[in-house]
């Protein structure tokens, strides 16, 4: 109800600002994403070709990785180390490797035995409407939580919502997920158990329901952890407003307490609340990747890692360099609405 | 004439936390006692920084959670509750602000001047009214749509003076309306404020710029360290001599056309046991170091200061009873200033002579405009 | 920021914040002291009696046991002292990397372009996943998981104790010894050290819960400790498989205890903060 007539009139702002944007400063944003795009190629390379150090200076062997418990010669032994190159020197190898991924392939995986490019395609698919699902959900509640905390600075409901955000940021993801599960899962028996679904299951064999069931505990918890800092955030920006000149005006204009944190408040923390919301996508796949195993979702997560566990080298580096991209295009998004949408960041832009 | 506003003895201080977590008590206002009546402009003035704005966020109830205020305000009559406040403020007492700071920085002014509508009815009556302040003000409709870091500084101030006439209120607070405006928008801004004054509207100014005041207001209050130490009316400002305290005086000397008089000395920052003007006091008694002069009246103003005291016996120390005769007759002088002005300076010059004679061996000469000070912002 | 939970009330509301804020940082202190002693001084290997296996907590055993019959209290004390332990060598660290990544981006604009580089490198890959690396690469263990944690998490410090140098560049009192020809080493441990050293104390103390953590999380996943070590990722990892029969206190308590640990640390952590940056006191 208070949010009413508020959402009408500021998306409708924050519309015609994307609109500005894109006519006015078509120019820019195309300079600026230009830069970006240079920034994540050298990135990609270099974490490609740190990460592929570090496993080759662990003690995995990939052959050994590759034949499992397979007993072979000495000599298939020796074509084996030559297709992996453990004979070559680390300068070659990472060469090799960056020549072998700018050509757009990933290597071949060894736990599903496709190459690495599908099995992230599907996973990653997978991962994503979870990581979609609980990111929408802990934005909504986190905002929600953050506001009515911050508006009622002080009183229990602020201590309430702090407390809990303040713990929330304390537990291990993985163990509000156990609990979770050991709540709904075995003592109401509400949804399965993990491991109900094979993990090498594919996503078309299950019905849509099926996944849904499957869907809501590991995207609950995921936003329930996700929701304690934004909460924070949120929460401590409106306060910052609250003392701010704007709103000393507004109150002495005799404007309603209410109305002042939906037409002032509301309005100049979204846009910053948005942003932070973008950048945690690194903690997002890391949530990801445990509440996966908690639950035997079959995604992004599990493969990393069974990739890990099982040393799959080309499926765990294929992963690096898609969760590198997708953390760096949550940043990315963040500073586009932090430098572009802003009105005065804009303007600045334009002279 | 019913005064429109009365402040009686208020006081506001403030509980901090400094470092290593020490609670630390700042009295920012104490014992301020000030009317404004209709069609009249007061101006306070002090030393920026001073926490004088604190006085505009009490009378409109703004004032931050870790203060406490005691004393009363009364807005036609009627004592001020906080219920009381929130009903009128920006309604019948409007605020002006200093600077394009205090408004929101992503909404149109338009829409800001505007402000919170019941329903879509209330909205488009006020837009109207919104466009003809605006159109009064020389705000054409492309103003409408800017957000406030698009406003020049010139249109900026014209923006908030109208924001704030848009209810049409009984009374208007300008707190430092003049801050880094050019020579230009301030005339205007000082003619915009007397202008308000000629429809009928009290106004209280509040500024640390003595020119501002002078030009604009009817009556200056002093602010001193927290204290209001003189009302006094705009003419007696004229000349030092027709002043009470010594540190309006010291004030007006300070002016260029004076002869820049300067008074060495600072603006106590803790809370003293006497008068805050002790230290630099030249016509300080024993007991202002121990005991607070009350605001008393005299006259037509309104004074704290123990030379002013009634009470005080005509022999009880030698300085005083010179200096008490000596002012003395400097008032009866200024009572006829009224009448027959020319005549009367003289001799009134030659009184103060003496005075200003005898103050001169310790002029304690202060830093007055620009006092670093307690800021009002915690 | 945050306050501790219940700050205001009833036996404490005649003392001062400062007394208050000296008093919680004692108190947490000594919880989290106790805990790591007593930790230390429990034999590795549990007595195991398998007459006792798989009990729900009661007077004698108020965690539960385990399939072996071990006192489960006694193995989450474990726990915790092990974490304490890997919380402490990651932090001081990465506290250490923090501070020399720091002064090394104050010398010139290179270097200062070098640091902003290396942070973004760092803050782009996942956390877990930078972990997971850095232990797979190192040989997991717990020499693995220190390091990694430590090498994920000199970020944030990085960033305050950055621009906190910088502006103690830019003052008078740095100019001056510039004219007087000090050196740059020397202006760096006469005058600034000692004055981002609080800093530097607090940024410990604050990655310490997130070190913790995460360490909990590799161990978890399999990438940390490895499985006979007496660790709160390896207790909750086993009690999975035990989940579904119902055996919930082997998971709850061992969680609830480490979530305290590093509840303990964030309220030190940010007590300490209030008290050398009274800022947010005020408020």
């Amino acid at each position: 109800m208070i949010f009413k007539d508020f959402n009408k009139e500021f998306f409708i702002l924050i519309f015609n600002r994307f609109i500005g944007l894109i006519k006015i400063n078509s120019k820019n944003l195309a300079k600026f994403l230009g830069l970006k795009a240079v920034r994540l190629l050298i990135l990609l390379i270099v974490i490609a070709a740190i990460s592929f150090i570090m496993i080759q200076l662990s003690p995995i062997d990939p052959v050994r990785a590759y034949l499992g418990q397979r007993i072979v010669s000495e000599e298939q032994l020796a074509i084996m180390g030559q297709y992996w190159g453990t004979n070559l020197s680390l300068g070659e190898r990472v060469m090799g490797w960056l020549q072998t991924l700018a050509s757009g392939s990933m290597g071949f995986s060894l736990i599903f035995r496709v190459p690495v490019t599908e099995v992230i395609v599907q996973k990653f698919t997978a991962s994503l409407t979870l990581m979609v699902v609980s990111w929408v959900l802990s934005a909504i509640v986190g905002f929600g939580l953050g506001v009515l905390a911050g508006a009622k600075e002080g009183t229990w409901i602020d201590k309430a919502i702090k407390t809990y955000s303040y713990i929330l940021q304390s537990s291990p993801t993985f163990w509000i997920g156990l609990v979770l599960l050991m709540l709904f899962s075995v003592y109401l028996g509400w949804f399965p158990i993990g491991l109900s679904v094979p993990i090498g299951q594919l996503s078309d064999t299950v019905t849509f329901w099926q996944w849904l069931y499957r869907l809501i505990l590991p995207a609950v918890t995921l936003s329930i952890v996700g929701i304690a800092s934004l909460t924070m955030y949120t929460r401590d920006k409106l306060i910052s407003v609250k003392k701010s000149d704007y709103f000393l005006f507004a109150q002495a204009r005799g404007e309603s307490f209410w109305g002042i944190i939906k037409n002032h408040g509301i309005r100049n923390i979204l846009l910053p609340a948005i942003s932070i919301q973008f950048m945690s996508f690194n903690e997002l796949f890391g949530g990801t990747i445990l509440v996966e195993q908690v639950f035997a979702y079959p995604g992004i997560g599990q493969a990393t890692v069974a990739a890990g566990l099982r040393s799959d080298v080309p499926l765990l580096l294929g992963i690096v360099i898609i969760s590198t991209i997708f953390v760096f295009c949550g940043n990315l998004i963040a500073d586009i609405i932090y430098k572009y949408v802003d009105p005065r960041l804009r303007g600045e832009e334009d002279e | 004439m019913g005064k429109l506003l009365e402040v009686n003895n208020l006081s506001i201080s403030f509980t901090q936390y400094v470092q290593g977590l020490q609670r630390h008590y700042l009295k920012v206002i104490s014992d301020l006692t000030l009317d404004i009546g209709e069609s009249e402009i007061v101006a306070v003035l002090g030393s920026s920084g001073s926490g004088k704005s604190l006085l505009a966020h009490s009378i409109l109830g703004i004032l931050p959670y870790n203060s406490h205020v005691t004393g009363e305000i009364k807005f036609k009559g009627e004592t001020l509750t906080q219920e009381t406040k929130e009903k009128i403020r920006g309604r019948e007492i409007c605020l002006i602000p200093q600077s394009v700071n205090f408004l929101d920085p992503l909404m149109k002014v338009s829409q800001q001047a505007v402000g919170e509508c019941k329903d879509d009815e209330e909205r488009k009556e006020k837009q109207i009214r919104q466009r003809e302040v605006f159109s009064k003000y020389g705000l054409d409709e492309s103003v409408d749509d800017l957000y406030p870091f698009e406003l020049s500084g010139g249109m900026a101030r014209k923006v908030l003076l109208s924001t704030a006439l848009l209810n049409d209120p009984d009374l208007l607070i300008a707190d430092e309306p003049t801050p880094g405006l050019d020579v230009k928008s301030v005339e205007e801004t000082i003619q915009d404020i007397r202008n308000l004054k000629e429809n009928g509207k009290g106004v209280l100014l509040i500024t640390h710029e003595i020119d501002v005041a002078l030009k604009t207001a009817d009556r200056i209050a002093i602010f001193y360290s927290g204290y209001v130490i003189e009302i006094n009316k705009v003419e007696n400002f004229v000349n030092s001599k027709n002043l009470l305290h010594p540190y309006s005086r010291a004030l007006v000397d300070a002016l260029p056309k004076n002869g820049f008089k300067l008074t060495k000395g600072v603006q106590p920052l803790e809370e003293v046991p006497g008068c805050p003007y002790y230290e630099n006091c030249p016509i300080r008694l024993d007991k202002c170091q121990n005991n607070k002069p009350e605001l008393i009246k005299h006259g037509d103003a309104m004074i704290r200061c123990f030379n002013f005291d009634e009470d005080i016996p005509a022999d009880s120390e030698a300085v005083v009873s010179e200096e008490s005769d000596v002012i003395v007759s400097e008032d009866l002088v200024s009572e006829e200033l009224v009448s027959e002005e020319s005549d009367v300076i003289v001799s009134e010059d030659l009184v103060s002579e003496e005075l200003v004679s005898e103050e001169s061996e310790d002029v304690v000469v202060e830093e007055i405009l620009e006092v670093e000070e307690v800021n009002d912002e915690s | 920021m945050s306050e501790a939970p219940g700050y205001n009330k009833g036996l404490f509301s005649s003392m001062n914040l400062r007394q208050k804020t000296l008093l919680t940082i004692g108190l947490t202190g000594l919880i989290l002291l106790a805990i790591f002693i007593s930790g230390w001084m429990i034999n590795a290997n549990l007595p195991t009696d398998f007459s006792i296996k798989m009990q729900a907590p009661s007077l004698a055993h108020p965690f539960g046991t385990d399939w072996m019959g071990r006192d489960m209290f006694i193995r989450t004390i474990k726990g915790l002292s092990l974490s304490i332990v890997i919380g402490i060598g990651a932090s001081i660290i990465s506290s250490i990397i923090a501070t020399i990544l720091a002064f090394v981006a104050s010398v010139n604009k290179w270097f200062d372009e070098f640091v902003s580089w290396l942070i973004d490198l760092f803050a782009s890959i996942p956390h877990i996943l930078l972990i997971m690396m850095i232990s797979i690469a190192l040989g997991k263990g717990a020499f693995g998981v220190i390091m990694a944690v430590a090498f994920s998490h000199w970020v944030n410090l990085t960033r305050v104790l950055r621009s906190e140098v910088l502006q103690i560049n830019t003052s008078e009192y740095v100019a001056l010894s510039n004219r007087l020809g000090r050196s740059k080493l020397w202006i760096a441990k006469e005058h600034i050290l000692p004055l981002v050293l609080s800093q530097i104390f607090v940024g410990t103390l604050l990655v310490f819960p997130h070190a913790i953590m995460h360490e909990a999380s590799v161990t978890f996943l399999g990438f940390g400790l490895s499985p006979h070590e007496p660790a709160i990722g390896i207790i909750l990892s086993e009690s999975m498989s035990y989940l579904a029969m119902g055996a919930w206190w082997l998971a709850f308590f061992p969680g609830l205890a480490l979530l305290i640990v590093v509840l303990l640390f964030d309220i030190i952590g940010d007590n300490l903060k209030r008290l050398l940056d009274p800022g947010e006191a005020n408020n």
